[in-house]
């Protein structure tokens, strides 16, 4: 599962959506596998105005990278090609391969097995 | 300036929503100013032969685009245009290397027949060297032999004389050979529901597949959507309620990866894979806002796979179970339980979906069975805000299938869905009960079940 899907899911009970506690899911035993991807800057560019910066700051800081600028690049900094590869490294290029994403409303953990989240829910909390 | 497309015969009404996309896409103007199921040709405007190239360039069900240099319904008008039109243009075209061929729809023409039918443009003195292979331009003459098309299904007596004639310059080939390449019978990884490679191709081009963007397929099964709107330049994302159909059997499957990824290895596309996972529809795990900017999908219709979503059969929650000393949904290898679900509940799900997910003008490109004894008025499922682009028909011998294309309003916008399906779903419990397209798939051979009553 690479960063930028966990930047865009939450946890799957529709009670924790609303609530800001429910994202970002945080991980627990995380391991993880660099993979490498064609860079694309367009996407990039394309994609950051979605990200939740403050979710994939923390996120970052829980895996244990390097912290991201305070505030999202946007306007000319999206043209720092820089810019644009730590975001493709970090967003596309990190799997996470095995371990668990945890909500911190309800405390419901999805396995991640082999690079594959799993948020199916048990029918308690369907 | 007017061009002349000449699309394949097959998959007819997708073929104007898809050129109509493609022009989209490209941001460039098209007006159709002739078109016709039953012929191959078709007469468009475009502002010049760049956005001729950008939009057939990426077409499915195109071959190819002309620009076009005079129209007749017998030679001598043929010629007239020809010369009113291109008389200024021919010194530049002298020198050249050049070709000239001619195409037949539903007549034909001996080699002799044709020869002289090129020699009869002589006038516009082309000197050039004649190049089979890549020459410098290539001319084409298309003879139309069908031009009342009641007429011709009824079986008119053949026309020894084409009824339409057509003279152009060719521009550019259409995308259409990357079918052969994306043939189901030689990719890797497939099952019985995979959608055929020209139609998902053709529904990548619908949603407007294109590099730097996002499309997400929520029924992914073996990836042929994604595989297509790969091919495009997206970025993808999938998910399945049964992670099995993406993950494949272990004999299916490569250094333990997913054997969908092997569909992608194959065409050299494993860049544009963005994730998989396993959820469902109903519950999806995706943030409540506009994440993506396309959204391409066939739901299973419940005839071949099982239409269900999280929950239990009864309604009634169960309280998590224990089993030695741990909770049993924590447990590897635990399966949650699914309930059939409705068929147009689903429908109704994906649009609210795709309302909530999509950019602005981002689309929803959906796939839906009917069976051919439902009402000629076919009610599209609709959405405030999703403005439906097209629907375009694939009919088969006693059920066809539709590709619903939407797109999603800007803020502000609503559309009109008075016209729109306004039906609940039926109640039960049973897949037959939820499912009228499942229902009558499965009777439409045998008696329905109040027949045998009154036979009785």
């Amino acid at each position: 599962m690479k960063i930028i899907t966990v930047n865009f899911v939450t946890c799957a009970v529709k009670e924790c959506k609303t609530s800001p506690s429910s994202f970002p899911l945080h991980f627990h035993d995380a391991e993880l596998e660099l993979q490498e991807v064609d860079f694309q800057p367009e996407f990039i560019r394309n994609v950051i105005p979605r990200i939740d910066w403050e979710g994939l700051r923390a996120t970052a800081n829980e895996l244990g990278f390097p912290s991201l600028p305070e505030s999202k690049p946007e306007g000319e900094a999206l043209n720092n090609e820089q810019t644009l590869k730590d975001l493709h490294r970090l967003l596309l290029e990190t799997q996470v391969m095995d371990g668990k994403l945890v909500c911190g409303n309800c405390g419901h953990e999805y396995v991640i097995k082999e690079g594959i989240a799993n948020f199916l829910l048990p029918s308690h909390l369907v | 300036m007017e061009y002349l497309i000449r699309f394949a015969q097959v998959h007819e009404t997708f073929r104007q929503p898809e050129i109509q996309a493609l022009a989209t896409l490209a941001g460039v103007d098209l007006e159709i100013v002739s078109y016709d199921d039953y012929s191959p040709y078709c007469i468009v405007k475009l502002q010049d032969e760049a956005a001729a190239r950008a939009i057939i360039t990426r077409s499915i069900l195109a071959k190819d685009i002309s620009e076009l240099w005079g129209q007749g319904t017998n030679y001598e008008g043929l010629h007239a245009q020809v010369h009113q039109r291109t008389q200024h243009r021919w010194t530049y075209y002298r020198e050249k290397s050049f070709a000239f061929a001619v195409d037949t729809f539903a007549g034909k023409r001996s080699q002799s027949k044709k020869s002289e039918i090129i020699k009869s443009f002589a006038y516009m003195g082309l000197e050039g060297p004649i190049r089979l292979r890549n020459p410098d331009e290539q001319f084409y003459v298309m003879e139309e032999y069908v031009s009342d098309p009641e007429a011709s299904i009824l079986g008119t007596p053949k026309v020894s004389d084409p009824r339409k004639i057509f003279m152009g310059r060719l521009i550019a080939n259409s995308n259409r050979d990357i079918i052969v390449k994306h043939d189901l019978k030689k990719r890797r990884y497939i099952s019985t529901t995979s959608m055929d490679a020209e139609l998902s191709l053709v529904t990548a081009n619908m949603a407007l597949a294109a590099p730097g963007k996002v499309f997400y397929d929520p029924f992914v099964g073996t990836g042929s959507f994604l595989v297509a709107a790969a091919h495009f330049g997206a970025l993808t994302l999938g998910s399945d309620i049964d992670p099995r159909s993406f993950r494949g059997k272990d004999s299916e499957r490569e250094k333990g990866e997913v054997a969908l990824m092997r569909n992608f290895k194959q065409y050299d596309l494993e860049s544009k894979m963005m994730d998989l996972f396993s959820s469902d529809l109903t519950n999806t795990p995706l943030r409540n806002c506009q994440l993506l900017d396309g959204i391409t999908c066939d739901p299973p219709y419940g005839v071949r796979e099982g239409l269900r979503v999280l929950g239990t059969r009864d309604g009634v929650l169960k309280e998590p179970r224990i089993i030695d000393g741990v909770l049993a949904h924590t447990r590897p290898g635990y399966v949650p339980p699914k309930k059939p679900y409705g068929f147009e509940a689903l429908q109704k799900d994906v649009l609210e979906f795709a309302a909530r997910n999509l950019v602005p003008n981002g689309r929803l490109a959906m796939w839906m069975p009917t069976s051919n004894d439902e009402a000629i008025e076919f009610p599209v499922p609709m959405h405030p805000n999703l403005e439906v682009i097209s629907v375009s028909v694939q009919y088969f011998q006693a059920w066809s299938r539709r590709l619903m294309t939407y797109r999603r309003l800007p803020e502000g916008e609503l559309s009109d869905t008075t016209q729109g399906r306004d039906k609940t779903d039926a109640r039960g419990i049973c897949a037959d009960e939820l499912n009228s397209f499942r229902r009558k798939y499965f009777t439409r051979n045998g008696p329905k079940p109040e027949n045998v009553e009154l036979a009785q």
